[in-house]
């Protein structure tokens, strides 16, 4: 187990250098952007979870990141500190992800149905929550402002409400929250519950003549990356300081598949790396007015589906290995463990 | 547990299945004894792959009852009907193409037993059926032979105490096939089987009781002889060249 997870603990230290550095040489305003970046690297953490992994394409991956998002700001508005909202918010998006995947998995609905049931989910939310300006539409003292949002409290420390934390403190916690998170996942890919997780994505009826119960797997997949969602919404509306219904649009819902898709299926460092890469070249564009950005990202996807389909973390790997194979002489180290893929 | 040889641990009681009009499967009664190897052979289309897959649950009969060890079984999950502890082979290699070998046979062992003894099983199973020199290499780069030596591989590793086969030998070399019949043979020392096939040499070579399908019913069973020697199976199925 820790051979295998090696790798996702180099990067894992790469990340803490970064988390204690960074702060000491950017600027404050890099820092907060920085913060928004690391939250949504967790929305495509969870995403490269649960479809890399798990093969259940969510296209709504992005419904479970913005009701994470809402309930942490309804809830610290309402409680007046932010614990127990952070908890609250992972607790209630994990368990409406299973009621929802209750009725999809246990219903045997296949995959284009899910993509489709998981897209129109967060199109309700989307026109929902768009509706509910006005002062009637509250949730304890917390108002729902329509399509104007919420601004969310900012995280305080865990034993005195009065102490909010500051930007770059909240980029601290942004930071280790991707990094405890990408480690779980990591761990998690490499237990039998993961193990049987890709022997599902790779053949459903297999796994299922083996005596797997594969829709309670495919169920708890899909709960924790819906968890792990809810913690990179908690870290975006901290980030930004207000939630809006807009992080339930079309373009949001594909943005997150367009990050797996650049980034790699059946990894985890590469939708990590391509959401930084993707969020500083929109920021990049939205600097200038000669191209349009969702032209550039269009052309990116169309670019990777044709000449990198597997993205480029797993491309990158076989182009090493494919190397190393070639170099003659050199006896292959035994690898213990009888993995293909080692979570990166 | 205990169980005596003799005891029925397979039996479908007036087993239809019916897509349409088409009575792919009628009123078949069939019962199967503990270690007991059984075959069943068939014309196309005569209903033995639509038995085999009500047995596994990969069909809900229309009516009828499928019996396994005493348990109602109609209509129930493939997962449930494995999780009675029974291997299943499906005709087309049903593997995992993007894992290795190893981890595929692995993926079978884990199910019933904890880590240390999945690592020893699958070691054990690769040595068993000879695949130490694939083990590392993906299951969607071997030939179907292999794939289908792989598959048995994860059939052997989860220690059934029931086999079932479907077209375990199709698409092997002379060799391959060889190997199989052996493969077979050892595991009814300690398994009832039903194997499904189509390969009359195959089916010689195992050579025990035979069950005739024709036109989704028992024509009969009996030895490979007798059925060879039979004028109504050598017409529905043997045709004159037998």
């Amino acid at each position: 187990m820790l051979r295998q997870m090696r790798p996702t603990l180099v990067y894992a230290v790469l990340g803490i250098l970064f988390m204690f550095v960074a702060p000491q040489v950017l600027q404050l305003f890099t820092i907060i952007n920085l913060t928004t970046a690391i939250a949504l690297a967790i929305l495509a953490l969870s995403l490269a979870l649960i479809w890399g992994y798990g093969g259940i394409l969510c296209f709504g991956q992005v419904a479970f990141f913005g009701l994470g998002a809402y309930v942490y700001t309804i809830s610290a508005i309402n409680f007046g500190g932010s614990t127990w909202a952070i908890l609250l918010a992972i607790l209630i998006t994990a368990a409406f992800a299973a009621a929802l995947g209750y009725f999809i998995f246990f219903g045997r609905v296949s995959d284009v149905y899910l993509g489709v049931i998981t897209l129109t989910v967060t199109l309700i939310f989307f026109s929902l929550i768009r509706r509910t300006s006005g002062p009637e539409y509250k949730i304890g003292n917390a108002l729902l402002g329509g399509f104007n949002g919420v601004s969310s409290p900012p995280i305080n420390l865990p034993w005195d409400t009065r102490t909010f934390l500051f930007p770059e403190q909240v980029f601290y916690v942004a930071m280790a929250a991707l990094i405890l998170c990408y480690v779980f996942v990591g761990w998690l890919v490499n237990t039998k519950f993961g193990r049987v997780c890709v022997s599902i994505r790779e053949n459903e009826l297999r796994a299922e003549l083996l005596g797997y119960d594969i829709r309670l797997y495919k169920l708890g997949i899909f709960t924790i990356g819906a968890g792990i969602a809810a913690i990179g919404g908690v870290m975006f509306c901290n980030g930004v300081g207000r939630i809006t219904p807009d992080v339930f649009n079309l373009y949001n819902a594909a943005l997150t598949i367009i990050w797996v898709i650049v980034g790699g299926r059946g990894t985890l460092i590469g939708p990590i790396g391509a959401t930084f890469a993707l969020f500083y070249l929109t920021s990049a564009l939205g600097g200038q007015t000669v191209l349009n950005n969702n032209l550039v990202l269009g052309v990116i996807l169309i670019i990777f589906v044709l000449l990198v389909p597997k993205g480029v973390a797993p491309t990158v790997v076989d182009w090493f290995g494919a190397r190393r194979r070639k170099k003659p002489g050199r006896v292959r180290r035994r690898r213990r463990g009888n993995r293909t893929e080692g979570a990166q | 547990m205990t169980r005596q040889r003799g005891e029925v641990v397979v039996e479908t009681r007036d087993l239809c299945m019916h897509f349409g009009g088409v009575r792919a499967v009628d009123q078949v009664d069939f019962s199967l004894f503990d270690k007991e190897l059984r075959c069943l052979i068939g014309p196309n289309g005569a209903g033995k792959s639509t038995f085999f897959k009500c047995l596994t649950g990969q069909l809900t009969p229309t009516s009828g009852e499928v019996i396994i060890r005493g348990q109602p079984m109609t209509g129930a999950e493939p997962f449930e009907v494995a999780s009675l502890g029974v291997g299943i082979k499906t005709q087309v290699p049903n593997v995992f193409d993007g894992l290795t070998a190893e981890e595929n046979i692995w993926l079978a062992a884990r199910r019933w037993h904890g880590d240390a003894r999945s690592r020893s099983l699958t070691a054990e199973t690769i040595e068993r059926l000879k695949l130490g020199d694939i083990r590392r290499t993906l299951v969607g780069q071997l030939a179907h032979g292999q794939r289908q030596w792989v598959e048995l591989g994860m059939v052997v590793a989860a220690e059934p105490w029931l086999v079932l086969l479907d077209e375990p030998a199709a698409g092997m070399t002379h060799e391959e096939t060889y190997r199989t019949v052996e493969l077979i043979e050892e595991i009814n020392k300690t398994s009832a089987l039903i194997v499904v096939e189509h390969d009359m040499q195959f089916i010689r070579m195992i050579s025990r009781t035979v069950t005739l399908f024709h036109e989704g019913r028992i024509l009969m069973q009996d030895t490979m002889e007798a059925i060879s020697a039979d004028p109504r199976a050598r017409e529905v199925y043997l045709g004159h060249r037998a």
